[in-house]
């Protein structure tokens, strides 16, 4: 490998993308915006769920009640008086659940034995309709724990759990989405960075001259992934940063293991659309195909949100061969739990073999010919 | 005289297309040899092979020293500015960097690019981006430059230029090769291998070729007669080539035939061109035959089938065409003259209600065929530049559609189609998918398409790019039958020699129309004590100069 041809074309490289800014906004833009908009918008968690309470009888101890509903921060509550009011709401679909205070709301709890509120559900989306009714019964559990203290008794439950979570004690599914996002969106911007630039290349007629001069395949590969693999990375700690300050998600692990966990995976994507642009020679082509087999299986199949273990065993086995798998994992644990290397090395071993593989392919697809 | 680059029995296939074919040359250090043929004779082929960029599949290719090499593109990255793209490649070729800026001055100097350093490549035009390529593939002092097509797309005068440029590299002993589809720039040539479907139908002096038909060319004094007078010419057997050029028509006789003799006609021996000679060694192919007679179309009440009157159209900040007036008159033969890029297709386009005036009044048979669309393009017929028939129907399903969209139906459709089959010999292609055809069958199957409706006034954007010289007189032949029918042609051409065909000529340059009226008429402007008899091109070059410094 020559130094002064491989340090020309990364010259050649970094000018061009300093005026053709399209690959600037691939790096940097395009995270941001995924980030922004799928972190916002896809969240396992139910908030402000729209609650409709029907209190047919005002006494003290069903407003009590009303009052723990809407002093918790998943509802967001409209006092009815009359059922038929919150079912016409539930149709049209102002509500998402509705509980039922009957007339005979305090002698049914007095007794303690019949079910003293009735809850209805919009079971039209089922995920909300299960987080709602398990929300509900927390309030509920707690309040009559409350309201025997009260009375000086102490409410007995036939068992009793407690509870811990690990990792991700709040509960916040975005703590887990996001660092799964993060190597969605690593592994789109890098894949399509590279996929454009080498089509581009024989699209515009300069790959023909540039392979009649005595440039090497080496210097050829080395050039063009030197300068991407720096600006995917920009765009990397640019959206580790926003997972940090925007939203709020730890990073338990230490920076120098994402640094290099990152740094391999990047080399994996790179390679991946280097492959598909040498192949495609086509601008168009190429960005067709990185989307397709580049965030496609990492969307499906890399456990960011879907766990592959719980995937039919074809799937599963299918899932192992996708790059984005084994980072989703690293990140994830790199984030909520720490360095914990029994997870880390096996992962980074197989993004290692995997960029490997793409590396020596795009190498060997990579002619000093027009054959 | 040391031997740059020998060719023994190359050959070269894709799939069961045979490329290049058995070729064997030996190309001398400190020569321009010219690599002439039609589009798709394997010049391009035949380069990539020489820069290795290709393998042969038969026989062997041995270079004596370094290779510059400007691929038909340029190779030039259009967002890196002109000194760049020459680092670029400096360092690419390992050029010392304490020898670089002398280099650099040199090569600026020498292509005329001093002033331009910082420009970017894309926004150089077409003469400047090959000077560019040029410099680029000349960094490393090669002793050995292959340039590939290296005059498609540029002016006259940058064409000077280049050809300049090379004859003093090959005086510095550099070995150039100069691909070229026009049969002219064979002439400026040291030596020649002319390329016809992959095989090399001659090597050695230009001059050489053309000796063997001194004697035979003639030109006989035409006026008003000349496309009579062509016709009959090319119909005896005496006479192996005939065809227009300005007011006179230009004869090649087969070996051993005494010298016309035309009734009411002078006839005068001229020296021969390496076009004439090309024709003999190209096979003499049967009569072509002649499309039937049509009705002739009803002649505009001021005798004027096309107006152009001030057009202007605008992209963005840049004027492809500015300004430009004209009139074809009814049954006329009018070619619009240019480099690729200054504007022809654009005022085509405007013409034919396709593209948006920015300003300005086109008008078709009296109609603005923007706003009156539909009835104006039925008189109409359009060939446009790009090859826009179906590739994946076939001859017969492209015919039978484009019948189909201008209203031909049953048995008049039906003989329409024969007759376009027969006269343009696509019967052996019928099944054949579009896509799949030889070039020359392609353009056939467009012009077809073009004509089937009976149109009254014919539009053909660059029709005979591409084809050999035999095609390209078989599309004359039929252009000037229409013609004599009363059909009006408007052609669009980048061949010099080619406008000569026409009955008068706008010369369009940078978007502007800078001259016009008959070739004669436009060659006389040009005559000066030093250039007697110019050419089409010398007129061209002294028109570009005067608009320049004006």
């Amino acid at each position: 490998m020559n130094r002064r041809r491989l340090l020309a074309l990364m010259v050649k490289e970094v000018l061009q993308i300093r005026r053709d800014l399209s690959s600037l906004y691939i790096a940097f833009v395009l995270p941001l915006v995924l980030l922004l908009l799928i972190g916002y918008g896809v969240s396992l968690d139910a908030k402000d769920i729209r609650l409709a309470v029907v209190l047919e009888q005002p006494t003290p101890k069903a407003t009590s009640l009303v009052a723990a509903f809407r002093n918790s921060t998943f509802f967001t509550v409209t006092e009815l008086r009359q059922r038929q009011l919150a079912e016409a709401g539930m149709v049209a679909g102002r509500y998402r659940g509705v509980v039922l205070l009957g007339n005979d709301f305090d002698a049914l709890v007095g007794r303690g034995q019949q079910a003293a509120i009735q809850v209805l559900l919009d079971g039209t989306d089922a995920n909300t309709a299960r987080l709602t009714k398990g929300y509900v019964e927390g309030v509920w559990t707690k309040w009559l724990g409350h309201e025997a203290r009260a009375a000086g008794q102490s409410l007995t439950l036939p068992i009793s759990a407690e509870t811990r979570v690990w990792f991700n004690p709040a509960l916040e599914s975005r703590h887990f989405l996001i660092p799964g996002l993060i190597a969605i969106i690593m592994t789109l911007t890098g894949t399509i960075l590279t996929a454009l630039v080498v089509a581009r290349e024989w699209e515009r007629g300069t790959m023909e001259a540039l392979i009649a001069t005595p440039v090497g395949r080496l210097e050829l590969l080395v050039g063009k992934l030197a300068p991407y693999f720096v600006l995917g990375m920009g765009g990397m700690a640019l959206s580790v940063l926003v997972g940090l300050v925007v939203y709020d998600v730890p990073l338990r692990g230490s920076v120098w293991v994402l640094a290099l966990s990152s740094s391999l995976y990047m080399v994996a994507a790179l390679s991946m659309g280097l492959l598909i642009s040498t192949i495609a020679r086509n601008q168009f082509v190429a960005g067709q195909v990185a989307i397709v087999a580049a965030f496609m299986p990492a969307f499906m199949l890399s456990g960011f949100v879907f766990e592959p273990s719980s995937m039919p065993l074809w799937v599963d086995l299918l899932s192992r061969v996708v790059a984005a798998r084994y980072f989703v994992t690293i990140l994830q644990t790199l984030f909520l739990a720490g360095d914990v290397w029994s997870v880390v090395w096996p992962n980074c071993l197989a993004l290692t073999a995997i960029a490997a593989f793409f590396l020596a392919l795009t190498w060997k697809r990579t002619r000093k010919s027009l054959e | 005289m040391t031997t740059a680059i020998t060719l023994s029995g190359v050959g070269k296939r894709f799939g069961p297309t045979i490329a290049v074919d058995n070729i064997s040359a030996a190309l001398s250090a400190g020569r321009v040899t010219g690599l002439v043929g039609a589009d798709g004779a394997g010049k391009t082929t035949l380069m990539r092979l020489m820069a290795g960029l290709l393998n042969p599949d038969d026989g062997s290719i041995s270079v004596n020293g370094d290779i510059g090499y400007m691929p038909q593109r340029f190779g030039l990255y259009e967002d890196l500015t002109v000194s760049e793209n020459l680092r670029l490649y400096a360092e690419l070729r390992s050029l010392a960097p304490a020898e670089q800026p002398a280099i650099f001055a040199r090569l600026l100097d020498f292509s005329g690019l001093d002033g331009f350093q910082t420009r970017l490549a894309g926004k150089l035009s077409g003469g400047m981006k090959q000077k560019l390529g040029l410099a680029c593939a000349l960094v490393a002092t090669p002793s050995l430059l292959l340039l590939d097509e290296p005059s498609v797309g540029v002016d006259p005068v940058s064409r000077r230029q280049l050809w300049r440029m090379v004859h003093e590299l090959a005086e510095q002993g550099v070995g150039v090769v100069w691909s070229t589809a026009y049969l002219d720039e064979a002439e400026r040539c040291h030596e020649v291998l002319l390329l016809d479907q992959g095989r090399l139908l001659h090597v050695g002096p230009p001059a050489e070729l053309t000796k063997r038909v001194e004697g035979r060319c003639f030109v006989i004094k035409g006026g008003a007669d000349r496309r009579k007078v062509q016709l009959e010419t090319s119909a005896r057997p005496d006479v192996r080539d005939s065809l227009i050029q300005g007011a006179s028509v230009r004869l090649v006789m087969e070996e051993g035939a005494p010298p016309p003799k035309v009734e009411g006609h002078e006839v005068s021996a001229v020296p021969p061109r390496f076009e004439d000679a090309f024709i003999t060694l190209l096979e003499r192919k049967a009569a072509i035959p002649t499309l039937p007679p049509r009705h002739r179309p009803a002649v505009p009440t001021d005798g004027i089938a096309v107006r152009a009157t001030d057009l202007v159209r605008r992209f963005d900040d840049f004027v492809a065409v500015d300004q430009v007036s004209f009139a074809v008159k009814a049954g006329e033969i009018f070619g619009l003259l240019g480099p690729n890029g200054a504007g022809k297709s654009t005022t085509f386009r405007m013409l034919c209600g396709l593209l948006p005036v920015s300003s300005g009044i086109a008008e078709v048979g009296g109609r603005d065929l923007a706003h009156a669309a539909a009835q104006g393009r039925q008189n109409l017929g359009y060939m446009s530049q790009k090859f826009s028939l179906y590739p994946d129907l076939s001859v017969q399903q492209n015919l039978n559609f484009f019948s189909g969209i201008y209203g031909l139906a049953g048995k008049t459709q039906r003989q329409t189609i024969a007759t376009m089959r027969d006269v343009f010999a696509l019967d052996p292609y019928g099944g054949t998918n579009a896509g799949a055809l030889p070039l020359g069958f392609k353009q056939r199957l467009a012009l077809a398409c073009a004509i089937m409706h009976g149109p009254d006034t014919l539009f053909l954007d660059e029709p005979t790019s591409g084809v050999d010289p035999l095609v390209r007189r078989e599309f004359w032949t039929h252009i000037n039958a229409m013609a004599a029918e009363g059909v009006s042609v408007l052609v669009t051409t980048h061949f010099l020699d080619e406008a000569e065909y026409c009955d008068r000529l706008g010369i369009i340059f940078a978007g502007k129309l800078i001259a016009l009226g008959t070739p004669d008429e436009i060659k006389a402007q040009a005559r000066s004590d030093a250039i007697p008899d110019p050419t089409l091109e010398d007129a061209f070059v002294a028109l570009v100069e005067k608009a320049q410094t004006s």
